[in-house]
């Protein structure tokens, strides 16, 4: 496992390098006369929201891979040998596919809401967004599934950990929809495509790394 | 609609100020919001400087001030060292100076996210506000010590183990809400509103160093907020994430087999990212402090770049080196003693440059550049103490004494809040418009400089003897010989001193803004951006109607050849000239 790690951390060092060099060999002291294009000197042409949410991403990612790191290292015998698994509702599965679904339709709306006319847009928005609250909805079922069972005791760290990953999953998820209820409102205002059509393209980003990141945690919680 | 670089916009600036409430209190703009974190920050470090006076006069005093009770005495350390670092030191350099000085050193009109920078205050303030809540609430605050190590913190005989210990990890959560809304504003402004010229590498050192700082902050704190969310678990549902099994009061705890091993690692993973969150930003801005009153261009900045990234790089791989005495693998303890050694590799770097800065240099001896000298000092002397503890069998019995907070306040308390003081004076009369009084000043910076030794530096020899800390009175242990209690009341008189002589700088402040003479725009006669502003202080959007263009690097002083000491940043060269065909001039010139 460290040893993973260890080599991970050093293959995205050594690519950050790679991409700083170019800036980094810079021998700034000489003059170089006129002032260059910003964006072609950054190599950041991108809106200033889109930059903004893959740095809130990598935040994310770190707090989700630390929670991942802490229940492999709670799972360790040495650590404590009062680890018991615990079945996984099935629910689990539909939840799965529900998100799923909703991931696919918040990218049909980023595809239409570039085209002419944006047909079917507030379709899309609005399938991605329920199916999405539908997963929440799923999630607390889960929950409660596991709350009338034999298996409920706190104390038990795997159980622990179940309430807690799909928690912090589920509330960053209502944080999207969030936003993603205000887009909506204004596309159902028929607002300009150009005020809305950046924040389609940010929450269906969000939406599919949220994918992901329940894709992860979900396979962690099946192996376990 | 094709997306338009900041620099290339034209004046429309949006949140522009009608009423005093949009203009000072729900402002949005950068400037006012970072004046508004650094007040905050001052007045709660006020608080925890208070604490430690206590501290002090406990430990100096044993059987005299009997209102400090053992568990007062642990709820001051606990509630000193958490305010110091995160609440004072993270909040200062990048909520105070970062807002301060990204827009402007970079030639901004403001953070890209003007609304959320003012959400990250405002919540800022509510994690203050509930952290100085926890003094009030039953059982006082938590007084597990500034680590918060489980099992202790939250079992019985912990002062403030139920309420204190519950508003202090919501504060933290909250604090991290606000850092993660503020260091989304940092990067993303760094990396996308520049004005046009402004190169990564022609970037001043100081935001470099808030930059990568900032970088740390956002993978580093969400550590922290898991460790604080677990223990939330732990401490209200009973779960057993950290709590083994354990006795208590006669009583066995329904958990069984938790790990407090496992929130140390956690704990730490942000604790000593924590570490380079405050210096990293301290560098930078040293550098450009030493470069501006030296007159001189900083050694090796190219150099200096590099080591402030790869410093961050390494300052995740070094965290179990405050574990060594938890009990770890050999072969572990041995790989963070040698990444806690190559870290002093980059950070040698940097003090070699600044001292090299310096070297044959026209130093002008002013208020930021005696603070900005004795930074050098003390930091070379805590990083020094650092090399001892980096290695394990060292660290052993060193860990539980003095020498360890001789070390820690040295490199990561007294060399930062320099560095601040020094930045304070520095930016003051930009901020203000008036010029402060450089006579306090100068004794503002020569009591608090000595007064650090004379607490510091006694305290290594203490850990020598072997003066364990944390401990409330000695009794009369054998090992400790008289002349140790007579060094703590000596240390005690000093850390009361340098309290009362921090008001000496509070008293600076207002007169400053009461009595203080105009500065002018460009006092230090500094070629970064933020001295070339249209008006000072600099109004709402900082430019008036026209972004400043970049055409050098932020160290052109002393150029052969050059009218002026300084060229600003935004100072065309003109025509083909270079440098050497200004030397070229000189030197005809030099021959008429």
């Amino acid at each position: 496992m460290s040893m993973w790690t260890l080599v991970i951390a050093l293959v995205c060092a050594l690519i950050v390098w790679a991409v700083l060099v170019r800036y980094l060999m810079a021998q700034p002291w000489l003059p170089a006369g006129d002032p260059g294009n910003l964006a072609d000197i950054t190599a950041v042409d991108e809106p200033a929201k889109k930059v903004g949410l893959y740095f809130f991403l990598c935040a994310i990612s770190s707090l989700f891979a630390l929670f991942i790191t802490a229940y492999v290292m709670r799972m360790d015998p040495n650590h404590g040998a009062d680890w018991f698994s615990i079945p996984k509702p099935g629910i689990l599965w539909i939840n799965t596919l529900l998100l799923v679904y909703s991931s696919i339709s918040m990218q049909h709306a980023k595809t239409v809401s570039t085209l002419n006319g944006q047909k079917n847009l507030k379709r899309a928005l609005m399938t991605g967004g329920v199916f999405a609250i539908l997963f929440i909805a799923g999630q607390l079922w889960a929950w409660e599934v596991l709350h009338g069972s034999v298996y409920f005791h706190l104390s038990n760290p795997a159980l622990g950990f179940f309430y807690l990953m799909t928690g912090i999953h589920a509330v960053h998820l209502i944080g999207g929809l969030y936003v993603w209820a205000r887009v909506t409102a204004k596309v159902f205002n028929n607002a300009q495509p150009e005020t809305v059509n950046l924040s389609i393209e940010l929450c269906t980003t969000y939406w599919h790394y949220l994918l992901l990141v329940w894709l992860v945690l979900f396979g962690l919680l099946l192996l376990t | 609609m094709a997306f338009v670089a900041y620099a290339d916009r034209d004046e429309v600036h949006g949140h522009d100020p009608d009423t005093f409430i949009t203009k000072y209190i729900w402002s949005q703009d950068h400037k006012v919001i970072a004046i508004q974190y650094g007040g905050v920050a001052i007045f709660v470090g006020l608080t925890a400087l208070v604490l430690s006076v206590m501290m002090r006069l406990q430990l100096a005093f044993p059987d005299t001030f009997n209102f400090i009770t053992p568990n007062d005495y642990y709820q001051f350390v606990t509630m000193h060292g958490m305010i110091m670092v995160i609440y004072l030191l993270t909040a200062l350099f990048l909520g105070g100076f970062g807002n301060y000085l990204i827009p402007l050193m970079c030639g901004a009109r403001d953070m890209v996210f003007p609304y959320m920078n003012m959400l990250s205050f405002w919540a800022y303030l509510v994690s203050v506000i509930i952290l100085l809540a926890s003094f009030f609430v039953p059982g006082g605050p938590t007084g597990a010590g500034w680590t918060l190590y489980p099992p202790q913190t939250i079992l019985p005989g912990t002062p403030g183990n139920e309420l204190g210990i519950l508003m202090m990890l919501l504060s933290l959560a909250v604090f991290i809400v606000a850092f993660t809304m503020g260091g989304l504003n940092y990067v993303t402004t760094i990396l996308q509103a520049r004005c046009r010229g402004m190169t990564l590498m022609r970037m001043p050192l100081s935001i470099w160093g808030i930059f990568t700082a900032t970088v740390l902050g956002l993978l580093a704190f969400p550590a922290l907020l898991v460790a604080s969310i677990m223990m939330i678990f732990d401490l209200l549902l009973g779960t057993s994430f950290f709590m083994p099994a354990v006795l208590s009061m006669g009583q066995a705890s329904d958990t069984m087999g938790g790990s407090p091993i496992l929130f140390q690692h956690l704990f730490w993973f942000f604790g000593h990212p924590e570490v380079y969150i405050v210096a990293l930003p301290a560098f930078g801005i040293v550098s450009d402090l030493l470069s501006v009153h030296a007159r001189k261009n900083i050694f090796g900045y190219r150099m200096m770049v590099w080591a402030i990234v790869g410093i961050g790089a390494l300052s995740f791989v070094v965290w179990a080196h405050h574990m060594y005495v938890s009990g770890m693998n050999p072969y572990f303890g041995f790989f963070f003693a040698t990444t806690t050694l190559i870290i002093a590799i980059p950070t040698a770097i940097k003090v070699y440059n600044w001292v090299l800065t310096l070297w044959q240099a026209n130093i002008r001896m002013t208020v930021p550049m005696l603070f900005s000298i004795g930074f050098i000092f003390t930091f070379t002397h805590g990083g020094l103490t650092g090399l001892f503890l980096g290695n394990v069998t060292v660290d052993l019995p060193l860990s539980d004494t003095y020498f360890v907070i001789g070390h820690f306040h040295m490199v990561m308390g007294v060399s930062p809040v320099l560095v601040l003081f020094g930045a304070l004076y520095h930016w003051m009369p930009k901020m203000t418009g008036k010029m402060f009084n450089v006579t306090l000043g100068k004794i503002h910076f020569w009591l608090t400089f000595l007064c650090t030794y004379a607490i510091y530096l006694p305290m290594h020899y203490l850990g020598i003897l072997g003066i364990p800390r944390r401990y409330y009175a000695y009794g009369g242990a054998d090992f400790i010989p008289a002349s140790a209690q007579s060094m703590n009341v000596g240390i005690t008189y000093a850390a009361i001193i340098l309290a009362f002589v921090q008001l000496i700088f509070l008293y600076n402040v207002f007169w400053t803004l009461f009595k203080g003479k105009p500065a002018g725009g460009n006092p230090w006669e500094a070629t970064t951006l933020e001295w070339q502003t249209p008006d000072t202080p600099p109004k709402h959007g900082n430019w008036g109607a026209k972004l400043p263009e970049v055409y050098r690097w932020a160290y052109d002083y002393s150029v052969p050849g050059a009218k002026l000491d300084y060229i600003p940043q935004n100072e065309p060269h003109h025509g083909h000239d270079s440098i050497e065909s200004d030397s070229d001039d000189a030197v005809d010139e030099a021959k008429e």
